[in-house]
C-alpha cells in the first residue's frame, strides 16, 4: 500500500520537484527507448538482408536444388524385439510380411493408382477407406501400406504390372505373430497400429507396419522391444526415382524380453482348467510367476492385422470376458483364504495365543444379529491351528472382534493384499481389503458386524487371484516378494531373482509357523482339504480352502436345509484355493479360483493338486530334505 | 484509496463512444492483415485445403479480437491495480502446468480454454511485461539506482525463467529474460549493471551447456554445423533454406510452391509458415510480411512515446519487445541464422496459444493507447 500515497502528502514546492523528475525520467526513457528501437531495427534489417542474400542472390542455386534434385527420406521400422519364456522358447516374435507400399508423392494421381493396383490385387472398401486416412495423415514421402501378406502371386502381378502403378513398391517387413495364440495372450498382450498419441519425440509412428504393443506386456516393455527407427536419405530425380543414396543410420532393433512364464506348463494348466477358472502359479522364493493361466482368452494375433467390428462385438459382450486378464483384473472376496491374516494379525495385536479356546457352538451371536459357522452342528472348541484347518468360522468372527477391521486390513497390505503389486501388466487391479476410514468416507458407518463378517474373508473384499498368490508365497518364506513376470532384457538378467533381493516382512518365525503348520493341516492333517494330499514323491503341499457365496443365503433357505447343488450355475458360491509346496521348503505358490465352483475343497482343491504335479514334473526343482516335525504333526 | 475510486467512478463518465473513437482502428486493420497472411499461408500449409487451418486460424483470430477490443475499453488505472493480479494467475498456471506435466509427454506444458490451448509460459511473457511495468511506473531516476529496489523485480523475472526452464523450454525461458531485461532498461536501470549481467552471463553460458537437455544440446550443436546430423535438426533448416531461396523475387506463385521437398519440413503449419510465404511469393512477398510485422512494433513505440505515464510506456515497450522476439526468433530460425527453437510467427503460424496471449497484451497496449492521457498518480523517489 505504501506505493499508494494520497495527492495531500506533497506540497507545493515538491510538487515542482517531481515534475522535473518526472522530465527527467522521460528524457532517459526516451533516449533508451529509441536505442532499443534502433537495435530491434537493426536486428529485422539483419534478416532482411539475410532473406536477399538466399532468396536473390543464391536464390538460382537453391531453385536449382529444389527443382532438379529432391532430397527425400526414408524411415524404416526396426524389426521389434522378441519375448521368450523361460526356456528360451520364443512367445512373441516376428515373422516375414510382403507387403506393397504407396509413396503419394511419387504418382499424379493417387486416386487412380490406387484403383489401378485394386484392379490388380482386389481391395475392400474399408481398405481403400483405411488407406486414404493414412496418406491423408502421414506426410507425403511416407509410404502407405496398400496391402499386407501379398501372396507370391500378388506380387508378381504388382511387379508385372510396375510401369502403370508409379508410387508403388513391394518390401519386406515383418510382423508380429504369436506361436502360442491364445495360452498367452493375457500375460503378452498384444501390438496395435499406434495413434498419433504413440507418438512420442522419435515420430515411429509414421512408418508403415509400425505396431505399438497395447496390453500386456507388449505393452509394458514397448520402449525396450521397440528400438529405434532406421533411416535413410535419398536424392531423388524429379518423378521420384532415386538417384543415389546419400546418408544412412541403421536402426537399433528391438530387444529381447525373457519372461519367466514357462509355456509348457502354462498350456497344461490352461488345458485342465474350465471357463471362469482363474490359477497363478509363483515362485514363490523370488516371486516369479511360472504360470497365469485363465479361461477364456483371445487369440492376440487378430490384433496385428486389425480386429474386425463383429469380432470386437463378440468380445466385449461375452459375459465371460475374453479380452480381460482375470487373474489380475478379476475381483473376488477371498472367503477363507483370508483366514490366515487375519490369524496373523490377531496373534501380531496380542488379542490370543494359538493355543486360546474359542467354542463354536455353530452360529456367533453378536447383538441381535446371528452369524453362522459353515457347520451347522459347531465344531466345539477350536484353537487357531484347529480352526484354520477346519476353517471354523465362529473362531475368527471373534478374532476379527477381538483385533478390529483397521488392524487386519494393516497385516493384510504387508500381504500384497489391496495394494499395488508393480507387476509388468498395465490395467491390473489393486483390489481393495476395506478399512473403517474407507468405509466412512462412503459416508457409512463402520460397525463391530461388519468387523465380524470380514474376518472369514466375506464383505466388501475384492482382490485378484494374482494377490491371492503373492499372499501364500508370502505366508511360505516370510519376505515380501513382489510378483513379477520378466526375467532379462536383451540376455542380462533383472535384479529380484534371488530370495535375498527381497525383504523380510518382519513377521516373528513363531506366528508364521503357526499359520504353516494349520495350513499343512488343512491337506494333511484332517483338514478341509484332505482329498486334495500330493502324491508322495512330490512331497508335502500346505493349503487353504475357501468358499465365496455370490448370492446371500436366507434364514427360510438354511431351515428347509439348503443345498448349493440345486442352484442354478451363476448362483452357486466361488471356489478358492491357495497353496504352496514343498511344505518344508517352498517353492511354488499357487492360488486357484474356480467360479460358481461350489466349494472350495471340492473343486479348486483337486484343481490346485493337478497344477502343482504338473509343476513337479516340468521344472526342476532341488528336493529339499523331509522336516522331522512334519511327521508329528498329523496326530 | 477514496481518492483512486472517486477518479475510476469518474472515467467511466468518459462514456464508451469517446473511448470507441480514440482506438486505433489502422492498427487494428493492420493485425487483420497480419491474420489475412497467416490465412493465406495456412492454406498453402493445408496442401489448398482451406478447411485444414486457415478456417480455424480466422476463426481463432476474429475470437481473440473480441477478447483484444474488450480489454482495451478496461480503464487502464484498474489493469495498474490488478497488474499483479495477472502476474500471479500466470505463474500460479506455470507452476499447475509443471506439476500436471509429470503424466502426459509432450504436451505438458498446455491448457486446455475454451477454442484455444494455453501455454502458460506464453501468458507469462505478458504478464511479465505487465507487472513489472506496475513495479517500476512511480520510479524515479535515484529510486532506480537502490539495488534494493530491484531485488523483487529481478525475482519477478528470475521465478518463472527458473519454471520456464524446468519444463523444460530452453527458447521461452530465453525469451521471457530478454522481455525482463528490455523492461528494466527503459525503466532506467544503469547501465553498468547491464554490462555486469552480461559478463556474469558469459560466465553462466557453459555451466548453463553442460545441464542442457540432450535435445536442447543437439539443436545448438546442429545449428553450429548443420550439415552434421542432416536427418535431425539441421534438416529442416537445409529444407527450409532450399524452400526459401528456390522462392527467388517474386516467388512460384500461390499453392505453387507445394513441391516434395516441401513436405519434409514438420511443422510447417507453425515453426516453418513463413517459409511457404516466402517460398510462393518470393522475396516481394517475404519482404512485405516483415513491413507488416515492423509496423506492428512501430506501433508499440509510438504507443510508449505519446502515453503520458510511465506504466504505458513501459508496458509498450514490454509488449513491442515480446512481438519483435517472436519474429525476429522465428524468421532468423527458418534462415538458418539461429537454432531451431519452436517458436511461431505471432498471427501468422497455426495455434492458438501464441495469439490468443499476443492478441491479449495488444489489447492491453490498446488500453494505455487510449488512456494514455489518464492521471497515474505521482513518482515516487
Amino acid at each position: 500500500m505504501k506505493f499508494w500515497p494520497g495527492r495531500r502528502a506533497s506540497g507545493f514546492g515538491a510538487n515542482t520537484n517531481i515534475k522535473r523528475e518526472e522530465e527527467r525520467r522521460r528524457t532517459i526513457f526516451t533516449r533508451r527507448a529509441a536505442l532499443l528501437g534502433t537495435l530491434q531495427l537493426g536486428a529485422l534489417g539483419f534478416l532482411g538482408h539475410r532473406l536477399y542474400r538466399l532468396q536473390i542472390e543464391e536464390g538460382r542455386r537453391y531453385a536449382t536444388l529444389a527443382e532438379e534434385n529432391r532430397v527425400s527420406a526414408r524411415l524404416f521400422a526396426p524389426p521389434r524385439g522378441r519375448i521368450l519364456d523361460r526356456r528360451g522358447d520364443v512367445v512373441a516374435g516376428n515373422r516375414l510380411n510382403w507387403r506393397a507400399l504407396l509413396v503419394a508423392e511419387q504418382t499424379a494421381d493417387v486416386t487412380a493408382t490406387i484403383e489401378t493396383f485394386s484392379r490388380i490385387v482386389p481391395l475392400q472398401d474399408h481398405e481403400k477407406a483405411r488407406i486414404e486416412r493414412d496418406i491423408r495423415r502421414n506426410r507425403r514421402f511416407v509410404p502407405v501400406i496398400l496391402r499386407e501378406f501379398l501372396s507370391w502371386e500378388e506380387m508378381a502381378a504388382i511387379e508385372v504390372n510396375a510401369p502403370d502403378l508409379p508410387g508403388v513398391s513391394v518390401d519386406m517387413g515383418t510382423t508380429r505373430i504369436y506361436p502360442e495364440t491364445e495360452h498367452l495372450a493375457h500375460v503378452l498382450g498384444y501390438v496395435g497400429t499406434p495413434t498419433e498419441q504413440d507418438a512420442g519425440e522419435e515420430g515411429l509412428v509414421h512408418l508403415p507396419g509400425m505396431r505399438v504393443g497395447r496390453a500386456g506386456l507388449e505393452r509394458f516393455h514397448d520402449r525396450v522391444l521397440r528400438g529405434r527407427a532406421g533411416a535413410v536419405q535419398v536424392e531423388v530425380n524429379a518423378v521420384g526415382r532415386v538417384i543415389r543414396e546419400l546418408d544412412r543410420r541403421e536402426g537399433i532393433p528391438g530387444q529381447d524380453v525373457q519372461i519367466s512364464v514357462d509355456t509348457g506348463l502354462q498350456k497344461a494348466i490352461r488345458n485342465k482348467i474350465d471357463e471362469g477358472t482363474t490359477a497363478v502359479l509363483l515362485d514363490a522364493r523370488n516371486g516369479e510367476v511360472l504360470a497365469m493361466a485363465t479361461k477364456p482368452s483371445f487369440d492376440p494375433n487378430i490384433f496385428n492385422s486389425g480386429v474386425s467390428a463383429a469380432q470386437w462385438r463378440q468380445w466385449t459382450a461375452s459375459r465371460s470376458t475374453p479380452l480381460i486378464n482375470k487373474a489380475t483384473n478379476g475381483l473376488y472376496a477371498p472367503g477363507s483364504t483370508f483366514k490366515m491374516v487375519v490369524a496373523l494379525a490377531a496373534l501380531e495385536a496380542k488379542v490370543c495365543r494359538p493355543g486360546d479356546i474359542v467354542h463354536c457352538p455353530g452360529h456367533f451371536d453378536f447383538g441381535d444379529t446371528r452369524f453362522h459357522c459353515h457347520k451347522q452342528s459347531g465344531h466345539a472348541g477350536m484353537n487357531m491351528r484347529t480352526a484354520i484347518a477346519q476353517s471354523c468360522d465362529v473362531y475368527f468372527y471373534e478374532m476379527a472382534r477381538r483385533t478390529g477391521m483397521d488392524k487386519i486390513a494393516a497385516m493384510s497390505h504387508r500381504f500384497g493384499l489391496g495394494v499395488d503389486l508393480d507387476i509388468e501388466l498395465p490395467g491390473t487391479r489393486r483390489g481393495l481389503v476395506p478399512t473403517r476410514g474407507w468405509r466412512q468416507a462412503q459416508g457409512h458407518p463402520w460397525n463391530i458386524g461388519d468387523t465380524i463378517v470380514h474376518g472369514i474373508g466375506q464383505g466388501f473384499y475384492q482382490l485378484t487371484p494374482l494377490s491371492l498368490a503373492v499372499m501364500t508365497a508370502r505366508l511360505a518364506t516370510g519376505r515380501a516378494v513382489q510378483p513379477h513376470l520378466t526375467r532379462a532384457i536383451a540376455g542380462q538378467p533383472l535384479r529380484g531373482g534371488k530370495p535375498e533381493d527381497w525383504p523380510s516382512l518382519g513377521i516373528p518365525e513363531a506366528d508364521l509357523r503357526v499359520v504353516r503348520e494349520s495350513m499343512w493341516a488343512v491337506v494333511n492333517g484332517g483338514g478341509t482339504a484332505g482329498s486334495a494330499r500330493l502324491p508322495g514323491q512330490y512331497g508335502i503341499m500346505a493349503g487353504k480352502t475357501g468358499t465365496t457365496q455370490v448370492r446371500r443365503v436366507s434364514r427360510e433357505q438354511r431351515e428347509r436345509g439348503f443345498n448349493v447343488a440345486n442352484l442354478p450355475r451363476e448362483w452357486r458360491p466361488h471356489a478358492l484355493f491357495v497353496a504352496y509346496a514343498p511344505y518344508d521348503n517352498p517353492v511354488f505358490a499357487l492360488s486357484v479360483i474356480v467360479e460358481h465352483g461350489t466349494s472350495g475343497s471340492g473343486a479348486a482343491a483337486p484343481l490346485a493338486r493337478d497344477i502343482l504335479v504338473e509343476a513337479f514334473q516340468r521344472l526342476p526343482i532341488t528336493p529339499a530334505p523331509r522336516d522331522p516335525r512334519v511327521a508329528e504333526l498329523g496326530r | 484509496m477514496i481518492f483512486e475510486r472517486r477518479l475510476l467512478t469518474e472515467s467511466r463518465g468518459a462514456g464508451l463512444v469517446s473511448k470507441l473513437w480514440r482506438v486505433p482502428w489502422l492498427f487494428v486493420l493492420l493485425l487483420a492483415g497480419v491474420a489475412a497472411i497467416g490465412y493465406v499461408a495456412l492454406w498453402t500449409a493445408g496442401s489448398g485445403n482451406p478447411d485444414a487451418y486457415a478456417q480455424k486460424h480466422a476463426l481463432r483470430f476474429g475470437f481473440c479480437l473480441v477478447i483484444m477490443l474488450s480489454i482495451a475499453f478496461i480503464d487502464i488505472r484498474l489493469i495498474l491495480r490488478f497488474a499483479w493480479v495477472g502476474y500471479a494467475v500466470a505463474l500460479a498456471l506455470l507452476v499447475l502446468v509443471l506439476f500436471h506435466g509429470n503424466i502426459g509427454k509432450g504436451a505438458q506444458r498446455w491448457l486446455d480454454i475454451g477454442p484455444v490451448q494455453l501455454q502458460p509460459s506464453e501468458l507469462m511473457k505478458i504478464m511479465l511485461a505487465l507487472g513489472l511495468a506496475a513495479w517500476f511506473h512511480r520510479a524515479s531516476w535515484e529510486r532506480m539506482g537502490n539495488p534494493l529496489f530491484l531485488i523483487p523485480p529481478a525475482l519477478m523475472v528470475l521465478v518463472p525463467v527458473g519454471l520456464i526452464l524446468k519444463q523444460p523450454n530452453l527458447g521461452t525461458a530465453l525469451i521471457t529474460a530478454m522481455i525482463g531485461a528490455a523492461v528494466f532498461w527503459a525503466a532506467g536501470m544503469r547501465w553498468w549493471k547491464f554490462a555486469l549481467m552480461a559478463g556474469a552471463a558469459a560466465i553462466a553460458a557453459p555451466i548453463a551447456y553442460e545441464n542442457l537437455r540432450d535435445y536442447q544440446r543437439a539443436r545448438i550443436t546442429t545449428f553450429l554445423d548443420p550439415e552434421s546430423d542432416p536427418l535431425g535438426a539441421g534438416y529442416n533448416i537445409i529444407q527450409s533454406k532450399i524452400a526459401l531461396g528456390s522462392g527467388g523475387l517474386w516467388g512460384k506463385g500461390f499453392l505453387q510452391g507445394t513441391q516434395g521437398h516441401l513436405n519434409f519440413l514438420p511443422e510447417k503449419q507453425t515453426d516453418f509458415i513463413f517459409t511457404l510465404i516466402a517460398e510462393e511469393f518470393g522475396f516481394t512477398g517475404a519482404i512485405a510480411t516483415m513491413f507488416m510485422l515492423l509496423a506492428v512494433i512501430v506501433f508499440c513505440y509510438i504507443v510508449a512515446f505519446r502515453s503520458r505515464h510511465q506504466f504505458g510506456r513501459l508496458l509498450a515497450i514490454g509488449l513491442g519487445t515480446n512481438f519483435f522476439l517472436y519474429v525476429f526468433v522465428n524468421v532468423a530460425m527458418v534462415t538458418g541464422a539461429i537454432p531451431v527453437g519452436g517458436v511461431p510467427l505471432p498471427l501468422i503460424s497455426h495455434g492458438g496459444s501464441a495469439m490468443l496471449t499476443v492478441m491479449i497484451g495488444f489489447g492491453l497496449l490498446l488500453s494505455a493507447y487510449v488512456h494514455r492521457d489518464a492521471e497515474l498518480g505521482p513518482m515516487r523517489e
